[in-house]
């Protein structure tokens, strides 16, 4: 017997960690991510949670507390958010290069400067090239499915690689929603112990993080990069099977309406949902519209996404983080790079909106589609546009 | 002190934990440093190695200098990383998984990485109160990198960021007090030591490593390619600096101080200066400052220390010694 009830999406993700029977939290407080952390504390207090909780000094700290208790072996867990993952960095690349399977909640954040507490994307496109394996959620359920299954990925020997799941800051993380925890004994089935291969244990010495002269360091990167690549299959296999245990399938693309539509709106996280709520209205106005939404943002699905936009003459993406004086949104720029050599590929308009907080509504979605729409009739002498500034 | 004098031929593990080949420079206090210092401890031991020095040297990849569990992941970080291998420890053990009961951490770092870089996560992790060792290797500057000056390099030190010149007089501030700063955190045991008091820093190391709760050992550790001086002086040098008073050897054991050795008189600064090519631009008057601030601090310590010796003060005793290059 499952049980559903209306919880706030960061307790869930939570108690998910508690499900998970993790082993070590080492965490920093930030907005917003706190929830999911006091949360924690109280778990781990209340004994319901069997963990050490370690309440570091700063997210540098936590990451690298994570890195000390993931090379032992130990199933460790931390969260953050915007300038917290800033913080943390340089940490970030040790993770994936040393490959411990760390599993991190990111509560999306905007950057400072001007300072915003509030929700976008820039946090988590400052850190796609750390090597972790990036999973973007849309809702509760969403979230608390994908941290049992992000252990899982993780450990997996084939895999040995830390995992970002990414839900969008107070429009996700605050918000009660429907959600179907499944039995403790069914996830202690699908997620098995962590089985680390070669942990710190004074018992079999072994030596990590030594240094990589020239020699060494090009093939160090490339078998990462190898490893990296190759997680997509177990990432695929995981979600299989979580699907045949619980009902409930994820996909690296995922669609809506989208096969055969002639224009595409391509969203990541939560404002995916209300983007749905938009493309039903234009469908009810007749109009050949659909979704995709990327998932797994790392590693970066090709072949699943170059399939998704085949048949499509319009790809409109929308981004939530602006790469400054580049080509415009990072999203949209790496769809451009996956389409470039494809003889048959749709024209890409890239907006960015939905900064530091700021809602697009279905109006807001529908206006962007046809904004696009018409950008690809008229043109734009611009990399792309920003929704809804007032200049 | 006394109990390693005694039985020593007998008490010292023959095994390296740190062991030859490594690629230190001659001469080196402070690889001499680590190896007395994991020479005082069982094999049930993890290591978090912060970059730096005693890293660089030890490892690459595929080779190892160390017999013991080690790891190294950044510059600042090592006290939180030694944070998570503790309480990683705590709970698989208490969770019944498989690992050695009784495991000690040490994380270990130079003086950039422990009083600059890295003091942020090192506050955290005493505060905290996590069972681990940290040792710091101080020598003084960021060696590494090319002889750089930190918050421990001392007052006057010619550095390559220190330079002496018209408007310079070297290192322009005075050497950052990292055990005080450890010992403000109440942790159970803090320690000074040095290479050239080999008993007395294994003894220190031991007891650290085996006082529940955090111990911070703040070991000074000669630089012959730093300090400009001749490799045959790192024994020499590491006696005068106590000596001088320029570094007490002491201990704060749960708060109360104790100084580890009885000096009837210190010797003057200029006996260890001169030695050293970082402090031959200094004058007189200079070293007169130094000799006082010395001086000064170390009365101090006897204080906390309650110690009954004799209060120091120097004869050139100038009170109004100008600071000049």
């Amino acid at each position: 017997m499952t049980t559903r009830v209306g919880i706030e999406v960061s307790i869930a993700i939570a108690d998910a960690v508690k499900m998970a029977n993790a082993d070590v939290v080492a965490a920093y407080p930030i907005t917003p991510q706190t929830h999911i952390v006091e949360h924690l504390a109280e778990l781990v207090a209340n004994g319901e949670l069997d963990a050490e909780y370690i309440p570091v000094e700063s997210e540098h700290s936590a990451m690298s507390a994570c890195l000390g208790s993931s090379a032992t072996g130990a199933r460790t867990f931390t969260a953050t958010a915007g300038q917290g993952l800033e913080l943390m960095h340089e940490v970030l690349y040790v993770a994936s290069s040393m490959r411990l399977p760390v599993v991190m909640a990111v509560a999306n954040r905007a950057l400072s400067s001007p300072l915003s507490v509030w929700g976008d994307h820039s946090d988590m496109m400052a850190v796609r090239d750390t090597g972790w394996i990036q999973i973007v959620v849309e809702n509760g359920q969403q979230a608390v499915d994908n941290i049992i299954c992000a252990f899982r990925i993780a450990e997996d020997k084939r895999v040995l690689l830390p995992v970002m799941v990414h839900l969008d800051g107070f429009y996700l993380t605050h918000v009660i929603e429907p959600i179907t925890f499944p039995e403790q004994s069914d996830v202690d089935r699908f997620l098995p112990p962590n089985k680390y291969p070669l942990p710190l244990n004074p018992d079999k010495p072994v030596a990590m993080g030594d240094f990589g002269p020239p020699a060494i360091y090009t093939e160090a990167k490339w078998a990462q990069e190898v490893q990296l690549r190759a997680s997509k299959d177990v990432v695929l296999e995981c979600w299989d099977e979580f699907g045949r245990a619980f009902g409930r399938q994820y996909c690296p693309v995922e669609k809506y309406h989208s096969d055969g539509a002639k224009v595409l709106l391509l969203t990541m996280g939560c404002f995916s949902e209300t983007a749905m709520v938009a493309v039903d209205n234009m469908r009810k106005e007749g109009k050949d519209i659909g979704l995709v939404r990327l998932r797994l943002w790392r590693p970066f699905p090709f072949e699943e996404f170059r399939q998704a936009v085949k048949d499509a003459d319009v790809l409109i993406v929308l981004d939530r983080a602006i790469s400054f004086g580049g080509p415009g949104g990072a999203v949209a720029s790496e769809l451009k790079a996956a389409l470039y050599n494809q003889d048959k590929k749709p024209e890409v308009v890239s907006f960015v909106g939905g900064l530091g907080g700021r809602d697009i509504t279905e109006a807001g979605f529908e206006d962007i589609i046809n904004r696009g729409i018409e950008i690809t009739r008229t043109g734009s002498k611009n990399e792309y546009e920003i929704y809804g500034v007032r200049e | 002190m006394e109990k390693y004098a005694i039985y020593v031929p007998r008490l010292i593990q023959r095994k390296e934990k740190f062991a030859p080949g490594h690629r230190a420079c001659i001469g080196c206090g402070e690889a001499l440093a680590v190896r007395l210092a994991f020479k005082a401890m069982g094999n049930n031991v993890i290591v978090a190695n912060a970059t730096g020095c005693m890293e660089i040297v030890a490892s690459q990849i595929p080779y190892t200098t160390w017999h013991l569990p080690w790891i190294h992941t950044l510059f600042e970080n090592q006290a939180a990383v030694a944070s998570g291998i503790e309480a990683a420890y705590k709970a698989m053990k208490r969770k019944g998984m498989a690992v050695p009961a009784d495991t000690k951490v040490v994380a270990m770092a130079g003086d950039g990485g422990t009083s600059d870089i890295g003091l942020q996560a090192l506050s955290g992790a005493l505060e905290r109160g996590h069972d681990f060792t940290y040792l710091c290797f101080d020598n003084e500057a960021y060696m590494n990198t090319g002889i750089q000056r930190s918050s421990a390099t001392p007052f006057g030190a010619m550095t390559t960021t220190s330079p002496p010149g018209k408007n310079s007089i070297g290192q322009f501030s005075w050497k950052k007090n990292m055990p005080e700063i450890a010992a403000a955190h109440n942790i159970p045991y803090v320690a000074t030591a040095c290479h050239s008091y080999p008993f007395d820093l294994m003894d220190k190391v031991a007891r650290g490593v085996n006082t529940p709760g955090p111990a911070y050992i703040h070991i000074l550790s000669v630089c012959p390619t730093g300090w400009r001086s001749p490799t045959d002086t790192v024994i020499k040098l590491g006696r005068l600096a106590v000596e001088t008073g320029m570094f007490p050897l002491y201990e704060v054991e749960n708060g109360r101080y104790k100084m580890s050795l009885k000096m009837p008189q210190l010797r003057p600064v200029k006996d260890y200066l001169k030695l050293q090519g970082r402090f031959r631009h200094l004058s007189d008057d200079t070293i007169g400052v130094i000799q006082e601030r010395v001086e000064e601090e170390y009365n101090k310590l006897l204080e906390k220390a309650k110690d009954g010796s004799k209060r120091a003060r120097s004869k050139s005793r100038t009170g109004s010694a100008k600071v000049s290059a």
